[in-house]
């Protein structure tokens, strides 16, 4: 059974942390009021630029791949202007726009790549390695679970939560951002500029939506393919689950990739093989069904979130 | 009069959505080295340029009007079902299960092909209606979920009970007498893809039309929409009507499902999450949620969806420039305030002007 455990942990760790970016892109947006269904399409603009960059860019591999994720970001927040830009500046119905982003992604990203590359995929010769981390990786139990086998990846992505949870509330900044989301009205008679805040909070999910999808091209998937394969939706799931609060974000996406991990290896464990395979599948899904209602009383959501903000409105 | 300038104003929107989004169809084509007027061109003319594709062109529309008037049902009722697409596949998958099993006279066959396929789709759309009810879950995360609890049923129910003879990843093929094709329809349209789900998609738009404007159903559904609270206080079981108009919806598009499945193709394949039940939402936006409405935008997006292929085989654009166009009038479609804003503000400073002129013209004769 241990040794299971070590077995599957590095790949639900890869699993979990595109969610997890992805995810927290989504705080950002959601804490600031506007509700962001478009994850999934900005995940998707992220792993097309990334793949572009990477494959046709003509850097040498050990870089690329950077500059990719780097690429990814930029273009994930880049993209999302068009959602901020009908959330905000026009008060559009935030989740049409968002489902707009989502299908303008995914048909303009093929549209391109069959362009440029002449068939709707792109694939990456060479993502981001493995690596083991010196002496921690020595550390019984925890060695072997958390810092053996890791992406680097894995870093940056700890490292955007922990400065998340630390800008969102501890931060002047992240507590304006918050008021946008829970009080507008409130904010903007003590002075918030509530367009601003939601533009930078728009952006900022796009940016880190775009670096998920990005980060899912170069440690799972290794080829862009026109989808992010219901993952921006499952880190919309993620948000919820862990009701918008970034250590909760944490731990339901973690869930949800050991959850899909198992499913994904089940056919190659004997112990998990009688489960059939309908139930593992569905079961980040029905969960979070069960956990929606469970949290339906006492939900933390933002209180402002999916309404544009009408400065005339009591 | 204020009435019908409203009623104008939505098609005049949905109109301007529609060229908005070729011109940036065409801005897209024209900067990946195409010609853009020859692009339309063989596009339209893929969709309509002879009979059979004529014929291809409804029997793509049709699937696109029932998803198309689902998402407008529950619209009237203020709620989002962007579920469309997994109630698609639970009717698709109750209609290939009866027509896989029974062999019963066609008639009787067919009608319980479609019925199956409504009441698995009502039922499951329900389930999101009834969270939303109970529990104030909201339905669009609820349906999503539920999209993808159907794909992955889909994903395994289908090899596990439905397998074909050659291939894991889809259903057998539905007997003849289990599909909507009629040998006399096809041969009218020379033998292309055009079913009897036609008919059925143009029942349901009057059917949808008469429930809504002519019954104390579909008053109460839209006051719902209107006003849940106004509702309410006017003695209107708002839970009840919204679980119901959830179901509605999704009998709706578990009907598009049925027609899609056991009509435009004959099996189901496994791993598709089908984009019509999105590209309902599209067809919904543009008819302005009004059932005729429905009826043409399906069309129109029928004729994109037809004419991709032949535009691609004649001037090499990639066909995912049809799913751009329609993704990108969603966006405007969305956007639309802009425009209403601003007609808004022209409208004012016109009614403004001719008070000024007709107070000036009163001081005058003085």
């Amino acid at each position: 059974m241990w040794q299971l455990i070590v077995q599957i942990f590095p790949y639900a760790i890869a699993y979990t942390v595109p969610l997890l970016i992805t995810a927290l892109g989504g705080l950002y947006s959601e804490r600031s009021g506007v509700v962001n269904i478009g994850l999934e399409g900005l995940m998707v603009i992220g792993m097309f630029s990334g793949a572009y960059t990477i494959s046709r860019g003509g850097l040498p591999p050990g870089s690329a791949v950077w500059v990719g994720l780097l690429a990814a970001a930029v273009a994930g927040a880049a993209f999302s202007v068009l959602h901020a830009f009908a959330c905000v500046t026009l008060n559009a119905n935030q989740v049409i726009s968002g489902i707009a982003i989502n299908m303008v992604a995914g048909a303009m990203t093929r549209f391109l790549a069959r362009n440029l590359t002449g068939s709707g995929n792109i694939q990456i010769m060479r993502g981001i390695q493995r690596t083991n981390i010196p002496l921690l990786s020595d550390i019984p139990i925890l060695g072997p679970l958390l810092f053996r086998q890791t992406y680097a990846t894995t870093w940056l992505a700890l490292g955007i939560l922990f400065l998340s949870a630390f800008v969102l509330f501890k931060t002047r900044y992240g507590l304006r951002l918050r008021a946008c989301g829970e009080h507008p009205h409130a904010a903007d008679a003590a002075g918030v500029n509530i367009y601003r805040m939601r533009y930078s909070a728009v952006l900022i999910s796009g940016a880190l939506a775009g670096l998920g999808g990005g980060i899912f091209l170069t440690t799972v998937s290794g080829e862009f393919s026109g989808t992010a394969g219901g993952l921006g939706f499952l880190a919309l799931a993620a948000l919820i689950f862990g009701q918008w609060r970034p250590f909760g974000i944490l731990g339901a996406t973690f869930f949800f990739g050991f959850a899909s991990t198992i499913a994904n290896v089940s056919q190659a464990i004997p112990e998990l093989a009688r489960i059939p395979g309908i139930v593992l599948k569905t079961f980040p899904f029905v969960v979070t069904l069960i956990a929606l209602v469970a949290f339906s009383r006492s939900s933390q959501a933002p209180k402002a979130a999916g309404e544009p903000y009408d400065k005339g409105k009591r | 009069m204020k009435f019908r300038s409203g009623f104008n104003r939505k098609y005049v929107l949905s109109l301007l959505a529609v060229l908005l989004g070729l011109i940036a169809g065409a801005i897209l084509m024209s900067s990946t080295g195409h010609n853009p007027v020859e692009g339309y061109r063989y596009l339209f003319r893929g969709g309509l340029m002879n009979l059979a594709r004529v014929g291809n062109t409804m029997a793509i529309a049709t699937t696109l009007i029932l998803t198309g008037l689902s998402v407008a049902f529950a619209f009237k009722t203020g709620l989002f079902n962007i579920g469309a697409s997994g109630q698609m596949l639970m009717g698709g998958l109750a209609a290939t299960a009866i027509g896989l099993t029974y062999s019963w006279p066609r008639p009787v066959l067919l009608t319980a092909m479609m019925l199956a396929a409504m009441l698995a789709g009502g039922l499951w759309a329900a389930i999101a209606g009834f969270l939303k009810a109970r529990f104030n879950v909201h339905e669009v995360v609820a349906t999503i979920m539920l999209n993808w609890i159907a794909f992955w049923t889909i994903y395994y129910v289908i090899p596990g009970y439905f397998k074909g003879p050659f291939l894991e990843t889809e259903s057998r093929r539905l007997p003849a007498a289990a599909t909507l094709r009629w040998p006399w329809l096809s041969s009218q349209f020379s033998g292309s893809y055009i079913n009897i789900g036609i008919f059925i998609a143009l029942a349901a738009v009057i059917v949808v039309a008469f429930v809504l404007e002519r019954t104390t159903l579909g008053y109460e559904l839209k006051a719902v929409g209107y006003n849940r609270h106004a509702a309410e206080a006017a003695g209107i079981k708002v839970n009840a009507r919204m679980v119901l108009s959830m179901g509605i919806a999704g009998a709706l598009a578990g009907l598009a499902g049925g027609v899609f499945y056991a009509g435009y193709a004959a099996t189901m394949q496994i791993g598709i999450l089908p984009s019509q039940g999105f590209d309902g939402i599209a067809v919904a936006l543009l008819g302005a949620s009004s059932p005729w409405g429905v009826w043409v935008a399906g069309l129109f997006f029928g004729v994109l969806h037809t004419g991709k292929g032949f535009m691609t085989a004649m001037t090499r654009i990639p066909p995912e420039i049809a799913d751009t166009i329609i993704a990108t009038i969603i966006y405007f479609a969305a956007t639309s305030v802009l425009v209403e804003r601003y007609w808004d503000s022209i409208d004012r400073s016109l009614s403004a002007r001719r008070e000024r002129r007709s107070v000036s013209k009163e001081e005058g004769g003085n």
